[in-house]
């Protein structure tokens, strides 16, 4: 089967989310926490917890046995985990339009939460347990005896390269930053609502590891989401407009589980699956009416844009410059503030929002007339995933 | 990140395989990479097999030592406790003149003095009577 018999025969029918919180926290474990999501992904789809036959959990949150058990589901027929991190749940995108196109489940669960905020910190399961992703193994022997230990620091290393090479600056870092924030006004779910942002906050925010201060970073939280997917002929009976999949990839670099011996430097995961999924698609970049990039921090943003087609490869300081990304600017990105300024929801938040914008539900923020979006995501050293979808009928 | 945990030993690397080779000849005072047998393409970090052509016949070879800054980060705020009172220290990643790149840190110049291309060499800091971690000199 050629990837393009996927296009359009698939789509997203149901999407939940919880509140977003750090102090006190969630109160709830984590599996706990992903089944209200799930719970509320179900009411939205008209679908019964029985009916799902597919389930995707996110890497180490939660096997598919135990939702499976909780929801009472009965007929897993196909179970998959994707090891991309943060890129999994939009990769997942493609691999549920795989399983229901070729009937391999009929409706697939793909559910995502965490307590990042009171529970383990990211940065304390990356130094600690060297299975928690691809590369941690090569992590803990060749990064972290010279104080290496957690993301902000090794994409530090891909930023700062990108800097030299094409000039990109920190004043070009923080207007993703303000980007976020200022959409965040417009979404009451944010964590970051009520609490604008300016340039002078962004300068004098502390220094983490160069070039990345605290607010080039994204938050961290508990809260948890979840989708479902079906096939195109199944959703026309469900309670929902369907967001359909038009196209969608993933990818790595390489190699993937060593970030500094890349022959290419910038080359990631996005580089290889964004021309394979607006292939698939049958659009453009120019097509799409608003982006929902993992920003995990500022410049992944930034990147993203470049490798994605957006702009060329070290023209995405400029592209985000002066409004680029904000509201009325050339391409609209993460309007519900995303992960800097909305919640760490593990990418699910970017795909639950690009469905909401599609449906024409998200209120104060809905971008007018929107019928294409893209979706992507970042993990690990550089997964990448992307997924073009498309306002159903 | 109290200041209880602030004299926790640096973690090193776990001496097993491969990756102990490596590190055994730091303690000598060597820097090896692996280099193919059959194509002469140099490796880093340890892999089984070589990936330019697929043949499993390699050698430790030695490094002139000899590189320039690839990138860096300057870590202004520690992340794991180990590192607590070290800030602010710049981990680099120097490209090699064999074209292969190693993470280390530069121990004679101070953070905000690193530029990309700063030509570095490698020495040695023994760690443990086990581990001994690669470090860079500026030259």
């Amino acid at each position: 089967m050629e990837a393009n018999q996927l296009k359009d025969g698939a789509c997203i029918v149901g999407i939940g989310e919880t509140a977003v919180c750090r102090k006190p926290g969630s109160g709830l474990s984590e599996m706990a926490l992903q089944l209200k999501a799930v719970a509320a992904a179900l009411d939205d789809a008209g679908l019964k917890a029985r009916e799902i036959d597919g389930i995707m959990p996110f890497p180490n949150l939660g096997r598919a046995e135990a939702f499976a058990a909780s929801l009472g589901c009965a007929n897993l027929r196909f179970a998959a985990t994707l090891n991309l991190g943060g890129a999994a749940p939009v990769a997942a995108l493609r691999m549920a339009a795989m399983a229901v196109v070729t009937g391999s489940a009929n409706y697939v669960l793909v559910p995502g939460g965490w307590n990042g905020f009171s529970g383990a910190r990211t940065r304390e399961i990356t130094a600690g347990d060297a299975d928690s992703i691809p590369g941690g193994a090569i992590a803990r022997d060749h990064y972290l005896p010279f104080g290496l230990s957690a993301p902000p620091q090794w994409y530090a290393l891909m930023a700062k390269r990108h800097m030299h090479e094409y000039g990109t600056r920190e004043e070009q870092l923080g207007a993703v930053a303000l980007a976020m924030r200022k959409h965040a006004q417009l979404n009451p779910g944010a964590l970051m609502c009520g609490k604008p942002m300016t340039m002078g906050d962004y300068l004098a925010s502390p220094m983490i590891a160069e070039p990345y201060r605290l607010l080039d970073c994204c938050l961290e939280t508990d809260g948890a989401a979840a989708y479902i997917v079906t096939t195109t002929a199944r959703a026309r009976d469900l309670r929902q407009r369907p967001v359909v999949i038009m196209g969608a990839a993933a990818n790595q670099p390489y190699p993937a589980d060593d970030i500094i011996n890349r022959q290419d430097f910038h080359r990631t995961g996005l580089t290889i699956a964004a021309p394979e999924a607006f292939a698939m698609a049958g659009v453009s970049p120019a097509d799409v009416d608003f982006a929902q990039i993992y920003d995990c921090f500022t410049f992944e943003v930034i990147q993203q844009l470049e490798e994605a087609g957006f702009c060329r490869r070290g023209e995405g300081g400029a592209f985000v410059e002066n409004g680029g990304i904000e509201l009325g600017g050339r391409l609209l990105v993460n309007t519900h503030g995303g992960l800097l300024s909305q919640a760490h929801l593990l990418g699910l938040g970017h795909v639950v929002e690009g469905v909401r914008q599609l449906r024409g539900e998200a209120g104060v923020r809905q971008v007018i007339d929107a019928e294409i979006g893209v979706v992507t995501g970042w993990g690990d050293f550089g997964d990448g995933s992307i997924a073009i979808l498309r306002r159903g009928d | 990140m109290g200041a209880a945990n602030a004299n926790l030993v640096r973690p090193l690397p776990l001496m097993d395989g491969l990756t102990k080779q490596f590190y055994e000849w730091c303690s000598r005072g060597e820097l090896r990479f692996q280099r193919c047998s059959r194509c002469g393409a140099f490796r880093h970090v340890p892999r089984e097999l070589c990936a330019e052509c697929g043949s499993f016949d390699w050698e430790w070879a030695r490094s002139s030592g000899k590189g320039t800054v690839f990138t860096y980060t300057v870590v202004a705020r520690a992340l794991h406790p180990a590192f607590a009172n070290a800030t602010p220290y710049a981990a680099v990643v120097v490209e090699l003149e064999e074209g292969v790149r190693l993470l280390g840190n530069v121990v004679d110049c101070p953070p905000d003095q690193l530029r990309i291309g700063m030509p570095v060499h490698v020495d040695f800091e023994k760690q443990t009577e086990a581990v001994t971690l690669p470090v860079f000199r500026s030259r």
